[in-house]
C-alpha cells in the first residue's frame, strides 16, 4: 500500500507542467536521435546531459529518461528504414524488420516495433514498482566487498558477451579501467597518471569525453567513411486500413511480446549486460519457440516484436541497479549515474530513502513517457523518414559541434575538449583494426567504482583477502562472478581434453 | 590491414609500458595488513594491457584474427582524405577556440563544412552559420550560465552580457 | 531601506578592521565605481554534489534572487589534487576581477602538502569567511554505545578492528581521527572513502564502527534513528545535539573547524574586492543563510579583510603543526 501511496505521488510530480513538457520533449528528441543511424540512446544521453543542468535534478532525470525511452524507440527506425541499427540495442529488429521493409510493408514493421516496445517497457515498469522497494532496503548493507563482487559480476557478464576477438576485449576493458585511474588516490591521497603534469588530468578522465570521443566523434568518422551521405532509403506509407491490418496481426504476437518483455527485463537488472544482450536473447527465444522458425529472417513480426520488447523492457531493468544500488546496467545508465553525481544526488540506497520524490517521480515518468513514446513514434514516422533523407553534410557538422560543446561544458575545461578529440580519432584508427570500444566505455565508468571498493574491502579486513568470501552477500555475488568469468574457458579446455584423450 | 593491426599492437604495447612506469611512481606492491599500494591497480592492469598487445602480435605472426589475414588496404586515399578533413578540421575549430573563441570558430567550422565539404548554398550556409552560434549563446550562456571561451573576443561580448543579464 | 540599515549594522559589526574599504564597498557610489562586466566565475575547491558545492550554490541562488550582483555567478568546479586543482586554476585566472573562489581547510594543507603547485595563499584576496562547519564524533545506534567512555571501551577492545571511516587520507577526517588515537590511545583502522555522504551511509549500514561526520552529512541517518552523536568538536554544545557533550567538557581541549570562506583570485583589483566585500556581507545577512547556518548547525560569524588574514595565519601555523606530527609534512 505504501508503494501505491509513493507511485501516486510521484505520477503528482511526472504530471506537473515542467515535467511533463519535459517527457514530450525529451521522447521526441529521444526518438529523432535513436532514428539517426549510429547515434543511439547513449549518445542523446551523453550529449544532452549537460543541458540538463537548468532544471531540478527530478526534472533533469525525467528529461533524460525521457530521451532514453523515446531513444529505445526510435532505434527500431533507422533499422527498420536504412538497415542501420540505430543503437546496438536494436541490432536484432534489423534481422526481419529489414526484410519486411523491402517487401513494402515497413509500415506494418514499425508499428510493431512501436507496439511491442509499449507492451515491453510498461510490463517493466510494473515490475519495477514491485520490486524496487524491498532491493532498496536490502542495499544499504552493501559495503565495500559487495559492491566489489558485485562490479566482477558485472565484467563477468560483459566478457562472456564481449567481442570474439578476445584479446581485443581484454584490452579495450584493460585501458577504460588504467584510463579510470587517473587523478587522485583517495587511499592514499595521492596524485597518479598525471602524464606530463599537465593540471588538467588532476580531476581524472571524465568517463563524458570517452563517451563522447567514441560514441560521438569516432562514430561520426565511422559512419562518414562507411556510407559517405548515399544510405539508400525504402519507401514507406501509411494508410489507415495498413494500420487497422497491422494490428490484428500483432494480437498473434502477444506472447512473444510477454516473453521477450520478462526476458529483457532480468536481463536487464544484471549489472553490465543491457539491452543489446537481452534483445539478442529474445530474439533467439522466440526463433526457437516458433512453429516456423524458418521465415525468422525473412520478414517474421515476431522477429520484431521480440526484441523490441525486449530491449524497452530492459532499459528499465537497467534503471533498478543503477537506482538502488548505483551501478549502471548498461552504457546509458552509466552515463545516466554519472549525471545523477553531477546533479549532487548520491547513487545508491540512500536515494530511495533521501530522495522518495526523485525515485517515485522518475517511475511515475516511466510509465508516462512509455506512452507518450508510443504515441509519438506513430505520428511522426513520416516525420524521421523526411530527416533521415537530409544530407549527411548538414546533419555531420551539428553533430560534431553538439559533441565539441559537450565535452566542454561538464568541466568547463578545454583539456577535455582536446582529449575527446584524441579518443574519438584513435577510436576511430582502432575501431577499422575490430577493436571493441563499449567495453572502454564501461570500464571507465565501472574500474573508479571498483578499485577504492577493492582496496577499501581489503583494509576492513586488515589485509585479508577472504573478506569476500565470508559475507553472505558478497561470497554468493562473487561465486557467481567468478563461475560467469571461468564459464568461457570450459569449452576451450573440454576440446584440449578430448584432443588429449585421443 | 596486416600491417596497420601489427604497427596499431606496437604503438598500444609501448602506451601500456609508458603506463606501467608511470604508475610505478605509487607503491606497486602489497602492503601488509592494508593490501595493494596506490600505483598497483593501474600497474598491473597496464601489464595487462601489454600481456593482450604481444597476444594480438602473436595472432598477427599466426594469421589467426581476421584483420591479420586480410588483403584490404588499412584506409585507401578516399578514406583518408575524408578522415584528414574531418578530424583536421575539428582540430582547427577546436584550436580556435581558444584563439577567437566558439562563437567564431563555430560559424568558420560550419561555413567550412557545408560549403566547402558539403557543396550546400551561400543561403543554407549563411543560416546555420549565423543561427547556430546564436541558439548556442542562448542555450548555454543565458539560459544555463555556461561561458564557453571566447579567447581574444572577450571585449565584444561585454555589451551582450550588460543586455542580457 | 530596511535591508540596506540591517546590511550596515552586519557591516560594521562584522568588518571590524576591514572597514576602511569595508563600507566604501557597500556605499552606493562605490557600486557604481566597480560592477562585474561579465559573469563571475565562483571556483569550487570540491566536486559536485560535497558540501562546499552545495554552499556555492546556495550562494549563487542567494545572489541572484535578491540581485545583489547584475551579473551572474556560475559555480565551476576543480576536484582535482585535493583542492589543487582549484588553487592553481585561481592562481593564474586571467582575469583575477571575476575569479572568487569557496574555500575548505585544504586551502591551507594542500599547498603545503603539494609543495610543487606553487601557491602562496596569502596572495589572494580575503573577502569573506562565510561559516565554520563543525565536527562530531558518530556512531551506530545498533552498537549500543552512548558516551565517549563506552566508545573508547569498544575501541580498545577491538584494536585495529575498528573502523574509523572519513573522507581523503590526510584531510578533516584524518586529522581528527589521529587526535582520537593519539588522546585515548586507540588504534583504529581509518577507512578513506570519496565523499562525506558516503562515509555516512557507510556507518549506518554498519560497515564502519565510528565516524567524524559534519551535521549536514549524517542529519538524514539521524533523524531516521540509525546513527547517533556522542561527542562534538565545538566550543560549545550544538543546539540540534544537545545531548552530545564537548571534548573540552570530557577534559580534552580540542576544537577543529571546516572553515567556509571566500576569496578573491591573487592580483584582483582593490575596487573589485569591496565590491564582492559588499555582496558577500549582504549573503551573510539574508534570512535564507541565517536559516541555513541554523539548520546544518553552522558556526563563525563573518569576517573580512586583516582579520580573515590573521585568521588565516593561526589556522595554517595550526595545521602546520598537525601534519607534522602526523608525518604528513616535514
Amino acid at each position: 500500500m505504501e508503494t501505491l501511496q509513493l507511485l501516486f505521488d510521484g505520477f503528482a510530480v511526472a504530471f506537473l507542467p515542467v515535467n511533463l513538457v519535459l517527457i514530450i520533449l525529451g521522447c521526441a528528441v529521444g526518438l529523432f536521435i535513436g532514428a539517426m543511424p549510429g547515434l543511439g540512446s547513449v549518445n542523446g544521453v551523453a550529449i544532452l546531459l549537460p543541458v540538463t543542468f537548468l532544471v531540478p535534478p527530478t526534472s533533469a532525470m525525467i528529461f533524460l529518461a525521457a530521451i532514453y525511452y523515446g531513444a529505445m524507440y526510435g532505434g527500431a527506425i533507422s533499422s527498420i528504414m536504412l538497415g542501420i541499427p540505430g543503437a546496438s540495442t536494436a541490432v536484432a529488429t534489423t534481422f526481419d524488420g529489414r526484410p519486411l521493409a523491402l517487401q513494402g510493408k515497413a509500415d506494418m514493421a514499425l508499428v510493431a516495433a512501436a507496439t511491442a516496445s509499449f507492451v515491453g517497457g510498461t510490463i517493466s515498469v510494473i515490475l519495477f514498482t514491485a520490486f524496487a522497494p524491498p532491493l532498496a532496503e536490502f542495499a544499504l548493507v552493501f559495503g565495500s566487498p559487495e559492491i566489489f563482487a558485485l562490479m566482477l559480476l558485472a565484467f563477468a557478464t560483459f566478457v562472456g558477451l564481449g567481442g570474439d576477438d578476445i584479446p581485443k576485449t581484454l584490452f579495450s576493458i584493460f585501458i577504460g579501467l588504467v584510463f579510470g585511474a587517473v587523478g587522485l588516490d583517495i587511499v592514499s591521497g595521492q596524485p597518479r597518471l598525471i602524464f606530463g603534469e599537465i593540471i588538467g588530468f588532476m580531476h581524472g578522465i571524465n568517463f563524458l569525453v570517452l563517451a563522447i570521443g567514441i560514441y560521438g566523434i569516432c562514430e561520426m568518422l565511422w559512419t562518414i567513411e562507411s556510407n559517405k551521405g548515399n544510405v539508400m532509403i525504402s519507401q514507406a506509407t501509411m494508410s489507415f486500413r495498413g494500420l487497422l491490418s497491422a494490428l490484428k496481426e500483432l494480437i498473434g504476437t502477444w506472447k512473444t511480446m510477454v516473453m521477450g518483455s520478462f526476458l529483457g527485463f532480468f536481463v536487464g537488472i544484471l549489472p553490465a549486460a543491457g539491452a543489446t544482450p537481452g534483445s539478442l536473447m529474445a530474439y533467439g527465444t522466440a526463433k526457437q519457440l516458433s512453429k516456423d522458425p524458418d521465415t525468422f529472417g525473412e520478414g517474421n513480426v515476431d522477429g520484431v516484436v521480440a526484441p523490441e520488447a525486449a530491449n524497452n523492457a530492459a532499459s528499465t531493468g537497467a534503471m533498478l541497479p543503477m537506482l538502488t544500488l548505483g551501478i549502471p546496467g548498461s552504457p546509458t545508465t552509466a552515463i545516466l549515474l554519472g549525471g545523477i553525481v553531477i546533479w549532487g544526488l548520491e547513487p545508491g540506497p540512500m536515494l530511495f530513502i533521501d530522495q522518495q520524490e526523485f525515485v517515485w517521480g522518475l517511475i511515475a515518468s516511466l510509465y508516462a513517457a512509455n506512452l507518450v513514446a508510443l504515441l509519438l513514434n506513430v505520428a511522426m514516422i513520416p516525420a524521421f523518414i523526411w530527416i533521415l533523407k537530409l544530407p549527411f553534410t548538414i546533419l555531420a557538422p551539428i553533430i560534431f559541434i553538439l559533441c565539441i560543446v559537450g565535452g566542454f561544458v561538464p568541466t568547463l575545461d578545454m583539456h577535455d575538449v582536446w582529449l575527446m578529440l584524441i579518443f574519438g580519432v584513435v577510436g576511430y584508427l582502432m575501431r577499422k583494426l575490430d577493436y571493441p570500444l563499449a567495453p572502454a566505455v564501461l570500464a571507465i565508468v565501472l574500474g573508479p567504482l571498483a578499485e577504492p571498493a577493492l582496496r577499501q574491502s581489503i583494509l576492513m579486513s586488515g589485509g585479508e583477502v577472504s573478506i569476500f568470501f565470508t559475507r553472505p552477500i558478497a561470497s554468493v555475488i562473487m561465486i557467481v562472478a567468478l563461475v560467469l568469468l571461468l564459464l568461457p574457458l570450459y569449452p576451450i579446455i573440454k576440446r584440449r581434453l578430448t584432443v588429449k584423450a585421443r | 590491414m596486416r600491417r596497420a593491426e601489427l604497427v596499431m599492437a606496437i604503438v598500444m604495447g609501448a602506451f601500456s609500458l609508458y603506463l606501467m612506469w608511470k604508475s610505478a611512481e605509487l607503491p606497486i606492491g602489497w602492503t601488509k595488513g592494508e593490501g595493494p599500494g596506490g600505483g598497483a591497480w593501474p600497474f598491473w592492469l597496464s601489464a595487462g594491457m601489454l600481456v593482450c598487445c604481444i597476444w594480438i602480435g602473436i595472432r598477427w605472426a599466426l594469421r589467426t584474427s581476421p584483420p591479420s589475414r586480410s588483403e584490404d588496404v588499412y584506409m585507401d586515399r578516399r578514406a583518408f582524405r575524408l578522415f584528414a578533413l574531418n578530424a583536421g578540421a575539428l582540430a582547427v575549430t577546436i584550436g580556435l577556440f581558444h584563439v577567437v573563441g566558439a562563437y567564431f570558430a563555430i560559424p568558420l567550422f560550419l561555413i567550412f563544412y557545408l560549403r566547402f565539404l558539403g557543396g550546400h548554398s551561400w543561403g543554407l550556409t549563411g543560416l546555420f552559420a549565423v543561427l547556430t552560434p546564436i541558439v548556442i549563446f542562448l542555450f548555454f550562456e543565458v539560459a544555463l550560465l555556461k561561458s564557453l571561451p571566447k579567447g581574444y573576443t572577450e571585449p565584444l561580448f561585454e555589451p551582450i552580457y550588460a543586455i542580457v543579464f | 531601506m530596511e535591508a540596506i540599515k540591517l546590511l550596515r549594522k552586519t557591516m560594521l559589526a562584522g568588518v571590524g578592521l576591514g572597514l576602511a574599504f569595508g563600507v566604501a564597498g557597500v556605499s552606493d557610489t562605490a557600486h557604481a565605481a566597480w560592477e562585474p562586466k561579465k559573469p563571475v566565475e565562483f571556483v569550487v575547491m570540491a566536486g559536485k554534489g560535497g558540501g562546499a558545492d552545495k554552499l556555492a550554490r546556495l550562494i549563487q541562488s542567494i545572489i541572484a534572487k535578491h540581485k545583489f550582483a547584475s551579473k551572474p555567478f556560475t559555480p565551476i568546479n576543480k576536484p582535482g589534487g585535493s583542492g589543487a586543482e582549484a588553487l592553481v586554476y585561481a592562481n593564474t585566472a586571467k582575469n583575477p576581477n571575476h575569479t572568487i573562489m569557496v574555500t575548505l581547510n585544504s586551502f591551507y594543507t594542500t599547498p603545503m602538502r603539494q609543495p610543487g603547485i606553487n601557491v602562496d595563499i596569502s596572495k589572494f584576496a580575503p573577502i569573506a569567511r562565510m561559516a565554520e562547519d563543525t565536527f562530531l564524533l558518530w556512531v551506530n545506534k545498533d552498537s549500543g554505545i552512548k558516551d565517549v567512555s563506552s566508545f573508547v571501551a569498544a575501541a580498545k577492545k577491538a584494536g585495529d578492528k575498528w573502523i574509523m571511516a572519513g573522507t581523503g587520507k590526510g584531510q578533516e577526517d584524518q586529522l581528527l581521527t589521529d587526535f582520537l588515537n593519539t588522546a585515548y590511545g586507540l588504534n583504529m583502522k581509518y577507512v578513506p572513502y570519496k565523499g562525506g555522504g558516503r562515509v555516512a551511509k557507510e556507518l549506518a549500514g554498519n560497515n564502519a564502527n565510528s565516524t567524524v561526520n559534519n551535521p549536514s552529512e549524517q542529519l538524514g541517518f539521524y533523524q531516521a534513528g540509525k546513527t547517533a552523536a556522542i561527542a562534538a568538536f565545538t566550543p560549545a554544545r550544538l543546539e540540534l545535539f544537545a545531548d552530545a557533550p564537548t571534548f573540552k567538557e570530557l577534559g580534552k581541549d580540542f576544537v577543529y573547524f571546516m572553515q567556509r570562506s571566500v576569496v578573491g583570485a591573487p592580483g584582483m583589483s582593490k575596487e573589485a574586492e569591496s565590491f564582492y566585500r559588499g555582496v558577500f556581507a549582504r549573503v551573510y545577512a539574508s534570512d535564507e543563510w541565517q536559516s541555513y547556518m541554523q539548520k546544518k548547525s553552522l558556526y563563525g560569524g563573518f569576517l573580512t579583510g586583516k582579520r580573515l588574514m590573521s585568521y588565516w595565519e593561526r589556522e595554517k601555523s595550526i595545521h602546520k603543526a598537525m601534519l607534522k606530527k602526523m608525518g604528513e609534512i616535514k
